[in-house]
């Protein structure tokens, strides 16, 4: 059974749901400004999301959200009346309120404490919006709720030393009982209400000593009798140490339904002398309560109220039109993952069989053969849904660069119109968590760098508003996420005059065009003249690339002078499968990613030049590339392999940074778990992970680029300046 | 007779908050996620007491009640209204609309189990 803590963690997961909506809702809303056409419904889901996290949070007593959604709620409330205009000014505030209420939501959940002045500000305007002096603003959290019952209840409840509010002080000590006499006088649409008085009768009596007398004279003859109508009325004597606070609380729901009198006398046994007669609390405005002695004409007739009421509440709900909610389990991550490990493990069983078979002999077409080929599909079917529970849309992913964009053109003072597409895409739930970083960079740099100042633009002959585009989509077996602007492209002059003067190229180099828009990618490289508050964070492209790269991606850019610039980031479906090419090295099993390797060669001796000592490179059409002997690199030998026997993968990054790597003997291709060696041991030096062969041998997957670097001490620009045909 | 619950509410936190609270207390509560779910599951569930949010996709509170209300069979079903307000005029409203009675969120338990004490038979 679920346990209050359980429920504030369905809180957050519903305020992830909830906001995505609210950030949808906005986007709708902002859509249809230019041609002012505005869905009611719409402004109205905005509002059921704000005021659906409002409500979560005051269960949980989450006072610094309940304050500010309150606030916008009541703006949108507004907006949603037509009281306030949707607007390209007014809807950037819901929409940079929505990034706050985001803020708050995150703060509550990791427990942090969040800048206040943020939200101040943000809260002056949304009153400003609704027309709220400032210091009106905030509203005070309806907890603990006082009107709703009475509040010696409440107080007892929480806090049970606590004495009764109206107790007698001349009693001192305990409790007196007293007696109460009650008359209640109902309407006749109580029992419409789903009222019966039975049950207020039975609260009562577990007050104390009750009696109750009911007066039928109102009755009609048996053959008139509509149940449903209320005729009754009752006399009530209770003799309790409970308060009038109490009795009342017990009538709160039939108010305005029953006209209710009760008259306490101060002594204990005292029935006679009836002191205060209290009128029912908080009586509201023109009761539609009827007396003893009223002329049942008078009574207001409760059908023809519901008449009235139902035609407009069937005109809301046919407002309201179906949104189906998907239908959804939650299930924690952590059993997500065990299950894949396990049908990872099942896939690594199943090619142990598998050879065991084939060791012993066991005839392919045979009976356990081909029971096997079943149960390799299998493994392979559950492997395939196992990996789509991971799967998660880049929506929010896109939605939390949509803030990035927004919070960026303000502080760059650009104007910039933001556009995606594919956002039904789906990723792996840790490629998109860890994709943040590196798009945040990407979009912040397009926005800073990428895009022209507004008169520039102009002077440009372009829109001064520039855009941006975030796209997904899925590309032969991996998934392409791009970001590309419309400003002026890369500077490549300036690029590589910068790379220069930093020492990171020599001066007298010749670059393709290309290859000058990858030295963006070369740590330490920053084009910005200044380091603005945008970019210049200390991160450049080259932590970029860099993580990508860790998670088995690869990051391209492209460029048109005057067009704008595309990046281009490229990832495996999932991290974990990788399809690999299974080598030998030196007698050891090892793993090469097959997506890293351009092509395999085994070299004729004539294009294999020795360099110094051990340093060997090979030509591949008319190019220079070096040779990394992967026996070595690992020290499995002393000496390289056979040149006669030996194969060559030539492996290129995104950089097309090429090297050659040697092994002795191409094995296999296939599909492998990927079993990370961090977890149990820590970081190799050039190897990914490690994967677990049919033959039950543990295998090493290798980091080509890792191991080139591991083998070439030089950095990027040496590889680069190979690449570059050097 | 372990007394029957519906309630329907479009936010999963209240619906689970809901739950716990009322299990403990020993009804059975089943949940619905708007006020058409919730209508079509009346059937099936037959409560004994119905819970409903007012504001809500699809279907609101008030469209729930009067629906309810337009049932001969259930046409005095005990029906509490959930409200994030506590203003007086909204507890008109709900009354007007048919509703026995109301919780104003955020509930405590001890509250609501007293409020369906106070419209059902336990």
């Amino acid at each position: 059974m679920s346990s209050l803590d359980d429920i504030k963690q369905t809180f957050f997961l519903e305020c992830e749901e909830l906001l995505e909506a609210l950030n949808d809702g906005l986007a709708d809303i902002e859509a249809a400004i230019p041609d002012d056409t505005f869905d009611t419904e719409t402004i109205n889901a905005v509002f059921r999301t704000v005021h659906s996290i409002k409500g979560g949070a005051a269960s949980f007593g989450l006072e610094p959200i309940v304050r500010f959604s309150h606030c916008f709620e009541t703006v949108l409330d507004l907006m949603r009346s037509g009281k306030v205009r949707p607007d390209t000014t007014n809807v950037r505030v819901l929409h940079r309120a929505a990034d706050h209420l985001a803020d708050l939501v995150a703060a509550s959940r990791s427990d942090t404490p969040l800048d206040a002045a943020a939200g101040d500000a943000l809260l002056a305007q949304l009153n400003a919006l609704a027309g709220h002096a400032p210091q009106v603003a905030a509203p005070v959290v309806p907890i603990p709720d006082v009107t709703s019952a009475g509040p010696d209840d409440g107080d007892l409840a929480f806090l049970p030393l606590a004495i009764p509010f109206d107790f007698d002080p001349a009693g001192a000590g305990e409790p007196i009982p007293r007696t109460f006499r009650i008359e209640m006088t109902c309407s006749r649409e109580l029992f419409a209400n789903g009222h019966d008085p039975v049950h207020l009768f039975r609260e009562l009596a577990a007050l104390g000593d009750l009696t109750v007398e009911a007066d039928l004279s109102a009755l009609p003859d048996f053959d008139a009798l509509d149940p449903l109508v209320c005729l009754l009325s009752w006399r009530l004597e209770l003799l309790s140490e409970a308060s009038e606070e109490d009795l009342r609380e017990i009538f709160e729901f039939v108010e305005g339904l029953a006209q209710v009198r009760i008259e306490a006398s101060s002594g204990a046994q005292d029935a006679t002398g009836s002191q205060d007669a209290v009128e029912a609390p908080h009586e509201l405005p023109p009761p539609p309560v009827a007396t003893f002695d009223a002329d049942p004409a008078a009574r207001p007739p409760a059908p023809e109220t519901s008449e009235a009421d139902a035609p407009s509440t069937r005109r809301e709900a046919k407002a309201a039109p179906g949104r189906a909610p998907k239908s959804t389990v939650r299930v924690d991550l952590d059993l997500v993952d065990s299950l894949i490990n396990i049908v990872g493990e099942l896939v690594i069983n199943q090619s142990v069989l598998s050879q065991s078979l084939s060791d012993a002999n066991v005839a392919h077409r045979s009976e356990i053969g081909g029971s096997l080929d079943e149960y390799k599909n299998l493994a392979l079917q559950i492997q395939e849904c196992v990996m789509s529970l991971r799967a998660q849309s880049v929506k929010q992913l896109f939605q939390r660069m949509a803030r990035i964009v927004r919070e960026t053109s303000e502080i760059a003072g650009k104007s910039v119109a933001f556009e995606t597409d594919g956002e039904d895409t789906e990723i792996d739930k840790t490629v998109i968590e860890r994709l943040i970083e590196p798009l945040t960079h990407i979009l912040r740099n397009a926005i800073d760098h990428g895009l022209e100042a507004p008169d520039r633009r102009r002077a440009a002959g372009k829109t001064p508003t520039g855009t941006v585009r975030l796209s997904a989509g899925h590309r032969s077996g991996r998934v392409v996420i791009e970001v590309s602007d419309d400003g002026s492209g890369i500077n490549r002059p300036k690029v590589q005059a910068i790379a220069v003067k930093k020492g990171l190229i020599a001066p007298d180099l010749q670059l393709s065009d290309n290859e000058i828009d990858r030295l963006l990618f070369l740590p330490g490289f920053s084009t910005a003249d200044s380091v603005t508050d945008l970019s210049g964070r200390g991160v450049g492209m080259d932590v970029v690339r860099s993580e990508i790269q860790k998670l088995g991606g690869r990051v391209g850019i492209f460029s048109h002078p005057g067009k704008g610039t595309t990046f281009s980031i490229s990832l495996p479906l999932t991290l974990a499968v990788l399809d690999g090419m299974v080598v030998d090295v030196a007698g050891q099993t090892m793993v090469v990613p097959i997506t890293s390797v351009v092509e395999t060669i085994r070299p004729d001796l004539s294009d294999l030049h020795m360099i110094g000592a051990t340093s060997q490179v090979i030509k591949v059409r008319d190019a220079l590339v070096p040779i990394v002997d992967l026996g070595m690199i690992f020290s499995y030998r002393d000496e390289p392999v056979d040149r006669a026997r030996m194969v060559i993968l030539l492996v290129e990054t995104e950089q097309s940074e090429r090297w050659g790597l040697a092994v002795d003997r191409i094995i296999d291709q296939r599909q492998v778990v990927i079993k990370s060696l961090e977890g149990n041991y820590g970081h190799v030096d050039g190897v990914a992970a490690a994967t677990i062969l049919g033959d039950g041998k543990i295998a090493l997957i290798i980091d080509p680029e890792e191991t080139a670097r591991m083998a070439d001490s030089g950095s990027a620009v040496a590889s680069l300046m190979s690449a570059a045909g050097g | 007779m372990t007394l029957k619950i519906l309630a329907i509410d479009d936010s999963r936190t209240i619906r689970e908050m809901l739950r716990l609270c009322l299990v403990r207390a020993g009804f059975d509560v089943y949940t619905a996620e708007d006020g058409v779910d919730g209508l079509e599951s009346l059937d099936e569930v037959d409560p004994d007491v119905v819970i409903t949010d007012i504001n809500m996709p699809r279907l609101d509170g008030f469209g729930v009640i009067s629906a309810i209300r337009a049932a001969e069979s259930r046409a005095s079903l005990p029906i509490l209204v959930l409200t994030t307000e506590s203003a007086a005029e909204l507890k008109e409203r709900a009354r007007r609309s048919g509703a026995t009675g109301w919780i104003v969120k955020p509930f405590d338990d001890v509250k609501l189990v007293a409020a369906i004490r106070r419209i059902a038979a336990m």
